[in-house]
């Protein structure tokens, strides 16, 4: 098998010109649908038979949740390879996605929590989703906080790579937490297999709202993976052509 | 065993070691993980006397009686196979209604009374308009009119 495109894609000069080539082609399409993926479930898509106009949050809430695991198993797979192949640009991108998902998870619970209030009658319950995507933001903080307390940077990134890794072992807890216990918080909706228990009229906002905070993430990811690489490769030469360019 | 190939297996030993961890504290944890417990769970004994607890289930239909005057209202918690009586004086979610799913926290009384002090509805991950839950004859919660 040919490497070659891998180590390219490893080498900060190349990714800093691709991410910052690439980042448009992310943004706008996100910011497109976006604004399709609300207006169709803000005001196309009828509303809940049981939970009336409230169900709406769920254009919101379910994507970010779906970013808040998604975003912290990049991170981990980073992570891992950063680790094994000491490939620096890895950490880098680690490193620049830990706050995008710790804001991910920050909105999951803040809007879950909006919405349990009129649905369920509590602003906050511990059980055993809610409490595991609470524990999901504390990873994230304390792979941040222990980032920043670490001033050499490779012990930084090894360190928070271990941090990562370990916490990967919340992702199924969270997932199968309404299945393998009895929780206040419903089981999913949309699963892999068979068919998704929701109208297909108040579905497709919900996918494009999917689509759309994915590529966010990305173009996000790309401009914070730039930043990255100015900071850490400040000193090298070839930073110092391209900025004087 | 080359150096990389260490740093493979010590990043796999971490994930699975992990892992394993959690399922052996989960399984010792089991019971304290239950965030509710069924009827049928509570008539056979399986909740601890004395303690306050919550119990999760369905409103049983046409059971729910308000009582005029008061907060207090008397439902019928069950699962299907067993019922348990609640009693719970305050105001109810708005989802809260016969044949929908709902969570009350509390304590059992020697007469075999569930008296709630906080009742939680629960709602599943099904969502329709209105029309498409009538033609499917799902019970809809009264709606009080706006």
């Amino acid at each position: 098998m040919n490497w070659t495109w891998f180590h390219k894609l490893a080498s900060p000069p190349h990714f800093y010109r691709l991410a910052g080539r690439i980042t448009p082609w992310l943004g706008w399409p996100a910011f497109l649908l976006i604004v399709i993926g609300l207006y169709g479930g803000l005001v196309l898509a009828p509303p809940d038979y049981q939970q009336g106009d409230a169900f709406r949050i769920v254009y919101v809430h379910a994507p970010s949740a779906w970013m808040s695991m998604f975003i912290y198993g990049m991170m981990a797979i980073a992570a891992a390879i950063g680790l094994i192949w000491r490939i620096k640009l890895a950490h880098a991108v680690a490193a620049a996605a830990a706050p995008v998902g710790a804001w991910f998870t920050f909105v999951t619970l803040v809007t879950g929590s909006l919405w349990g209030r009129p649905m369920w009658g509590t602003w906050w319950q511990w059980d055993a989703r809610m409490t595991s995507e609470l524990i999901l933001l504390f990873l994230y903080l304390g792979l941040i906080a222990l980032r920043a307390s670490i001033d050499d940077r490779e012990r930084a990134d090894r360190a928070s790579a271990v941090l990562a890794l370990v916490g990967v072992v919340n992702l199924p807890i969270i997932h199968y937490s309404v299945y393998w216990w009895n929780t206040l918080h419903q089981g999913s909706t949309i699963t892999k297999f068979g068919k998704p228990s929701i109208t297909f009229d108040m579905l497709w906002p919900l996918l494009v709202m999917f689509v759309a905070f994915k590529l966010f993430f990305g173009m996000v990811l790309m401009l914070r993976v730039r930043g990255e690489v100015l900071r850490r490769e400040r000193d090298a030469s070839w930073l110092r052509e391209e900025l004087t360019r | 065993m080359t150096p990389r190939r260490k740093r493979l297996l010590a990043v796999l030993a971490i994930v699975v070691g992990v892992g394993a961890a959690a399922v052996l504290a989960s399984l010792a944890f089991e019971e304290n993980l239950l965030y509710f417990y069924s009827p049928t769970q509570i008539v056979a004994g399986e909740v601890p006397e004395g303690r306050t607890f919550r119990i999760g289930g369905l409103v049983t239909t046409g059971s729910v009686q308000r009582s005029s005057g008061s907060l207090e209202v008397h439902f019928v918690v069950t699962d299907n196979q067993e019922s348990i009586p609640v009693r719970y004086t305050g105001l109810l979610p708005d989802l809260f209604s016969e044949g929908k799913g709902v969570i009350a926290h509390g304590h059992m009384t020697d007469s075999g009374e569930f008296v709630a002090d906080e009742v939680l509805a629960k709602h599943d991950e099904n969502y329709m308009p209105p029309e498409v839950a009538e033609s499917l004859h799902m019970p809809t919660p009264a709606r009080t009119t706006e």
